[in-house]
């Protein structure tokens, strides 16, 4: 899209020391960049004449365990006047917290909670960081990839207690996960024994 | 005169309460009968479907979608799927996209005419939501004959749509759409010159467009506020840029405004549906409604018992299911409710890494706080109910 590549232009010249990187691609513009720039940028975004992002359409969070930081957290903006979409992404981890939108975007409020409930990412400056989805009293932050998906506990009604109790997770059948993911083309199968026709032993 | 001590009481709005519309708990911190905070608690229908999307292949995700707006499902599928054909850089044929449309403003009827109604019965009056869900019936009829199902239809598919309508089914659709706009005068000949309607709803939950735009709101909730701002129109999907329709617009922002552009938005969609109609029984009477591509749209069965290479894409696409090249997509549609993403990562493999779903709903619930400040009890419900909240979405 040429509109776009334009726009990333105009916006490198006026903020180009908020951010680390800009890509475009399938017609959407993503930046990179960083916790300490995060509000600055986005009040930029905000405020600047030729960009008014005034919306904050979403923040979430995206969980890579296997990275030193091992969280994403991306927001996505909309500017009604540009009639444009941009998306911010940094990286953090369980510890350092990210500078809260919400003194930028009230709307930021209940999108942080929400990032905070199910991935346990802290929000610095963030006026009421409680958990917002889960159970009352709920542990763990659910979205993270190393939490199994059926959960640790379950409730049920105790007739005699006559009360809601919690018990740990029991199944009737281990959990079945069905790995399809056999490569469909351009296969490249290794099978046993293979090693021998290349005369690699190990 | 001695001085009185007053305190604040708290109260518990819900979770079970016919105004909340499913499962909000509202706890209210009331000065009399003013309302000075409001604190929603939600997720008492928190499901994790983002979690288990994640555990699924592409195709297995697609009825999630119908059961958070369950109101008007196959919107959301449309968000889904139109974030899946972004990354695969998937065409619609144009007979798919018709009916893709058609149903699309099916749903909005259905979701607008939940809410208008049933607005009104939170403000007192109960004969609008019984005209009113009769028509959703006749809708969901609609629903059933395309796709099986009265809601979760599962209907649109990655590529296009699940099967073809069969001519009568758009003749019958065709039908309704004259008889529907008597239905839609009845009902605001009941209400919008009502003078307990106007009571309750003028000038309550006035939000400026400005705030409007600060607390993320989309759809009627800013075009209540005065923006001329649709997706179907400034950011086109399918064929909407050769529909014509107009977009109402409010002038006060307040929950009669609402209310005016919702049952304006509903002939607006007969508009686009007679449009739709039109074309799929004349021009587009046939074609595919589904992409070509054999790697992503499973083959139907009648192929499926002559060609062989019908028969292992079935099985494959029906145990693997399809990959989806490393990247990420922001989609959205204007759902009936506000703007509905779907923000899709993908790895490459045949499950989606990680499907955020950006509801309309959970947006504008959120604001709840700032726009009841300074109401009566009594507006609670009232600006509830022009808010359009639907927990199967905001709890995800």
């Amino acid at each position: 899209m040429d509109s776009l590549s334009e726009f990333a232009k105009q916006l490198e010249a006026s903020c180009s020391h908020l951010y680390l990187s800009a890509s475009v691609s399938l017609g959407e513009l993503s930046i990179v960049t960083s916790r300490e720039h995060i509000v600055p940028l986005l009040f930029h975004l905000r405020d600047d004449v030729q960009f008014n992002f005034v919306c904050l359409l979403d923040v979430c969070g995206v969980d890579w365990p296997e990275r030193l930081e091992r969280f994403d957290v991306v927001y996505h903006l909309l500017s009604p006047s540009l009639n444009q979409r941009i998306r911010l992404k940094l990286s953090t981890d369980e510890q350092t917290p990210v500078p809260s939108a919400c003194a930028v975007y009230p709307a930021a409020d209940w999108y942080e909670r929400e990032a905070w409930d199910m991935y346990g990412i802290l929000f610095e400056g963030h006026p009421d960081l409680r958990r917002l989805l889960t159970d009352y009293g709920f542990e763990g932050h659910p979205l993270r990839k190393d939490f199994p998906l059926t959960g640790y506990v379950e409730v049920r009604y105790d007739d005699n207690q006559k009360r809601v109790v919690y018990e740990p997770v029991e199944l009737r059948q281990e959990y079945r996960h069905f790995d399809f993911l056999s490569p469909w083309e351009g296969t490249e199968y290794v099978l046993p024994g293979d090693e021998k026709t290349t005369g690699k032993t190990e | 005169m001695p001085e009185h001590s007053v305190q604040n009481f708290h109260i518990n709005f819900g979770p079970q309460h016919p105004a909340a519309h499913g499962v909000l708990r509202l706890v209210l911190e009331l000065d009399g009968e003013l309302v000075e905070r409001v604190d929603p608690h939600i997720g008492l229908l928190h499901r994790g479907t983002e979690k288990l999307i994640e555990a699924k292949t592409y195709l297995q995700a697609l009825p999630y979608f119908d059961r958070l707006d369950y109101v008007a499902p196959m919107c959301q599928e449309h968000g889904y799927c139109l974030a899946i054909e972004k990354l695969l850089q998937l065409q619609v044929p144009i007979r798919g996209q018709l009916i893709r449309v058609l149903y699309s403003e099916i749903s909005r009827i259905l979701s607008h005419l939940l809410n208008v109604t049933t607005q009104a019965m939170d403000v007192g009056a109960l004969t609008p939501p019984l005209w009113g869900f009769e028509e959703r019936e006749n809708l969901m009829v609609f629903y059933e004959r395309a796709s099986g199902s009265r809601m979760h239809a599962a209907y649109f598919r990655p590529g296009g749509v699940h099967q073809d309508l069969p001519p009568e089914l758009v003749e019958d659709i065709g039908r309704w759409c004259d008889t529907f706009p008597k239905t839609l005068d009845d009902i605001a000949d009941l209400l919008t010159g009502n003078r307990i309607f106007k009571q309750r709803n003028v000038d309550i939950g006035v939000i400026s467009l400005d705030d409007a735009w600060a607390w993320g709101f989309s759809g009627v909730l800013v075009r209540g506020s005065g923006a001329a701002w649709d997706l179907r129109r400034s950011q086109p999907y399918e064929c909407y840029s050769d529909m014509e329709f107009d977009i109402p617009i409010g002038k006060n922002g307040d929950c009669y405004d609402r209310y005016l552009i919702r049952m304006i938005e509903m002939r607006e969609s007969v508009r686009i549906m007679k449009q739709c109609i039109e074309r799929l029984l004349s021009t587009e009477r046939t074609g595919p409604v589904s992409s070509a591509d054999g790697k992503i749209v499973p083959p139907k069965r009648a192929e499926m018992k002559r060609s062989m290479e019908a028969l292992i894409h079935h099985f494959k696409l029906y145990t693997e299911g399809f990959h989806v090249p490393k990247g990420e997509a922001y989609a959205a549609v204007e759902a009936p409710k506000g703007e509905f993403g779907v923000y899709l990562v993908a790895d490459g493999t045949n499950s989606p890494y990680r499907c955020k779903i950006r509801a309309p709903g959970f947006t504008h619930l959120q604001a709840m706080d700032y726009m009841c400040r300074g109401h009566q009890l009594a507006d609670v419900s009232a600006i509830l109910g022009s808010l359009d909240i639907v927990f199967g979405e905001v709890d995800r």
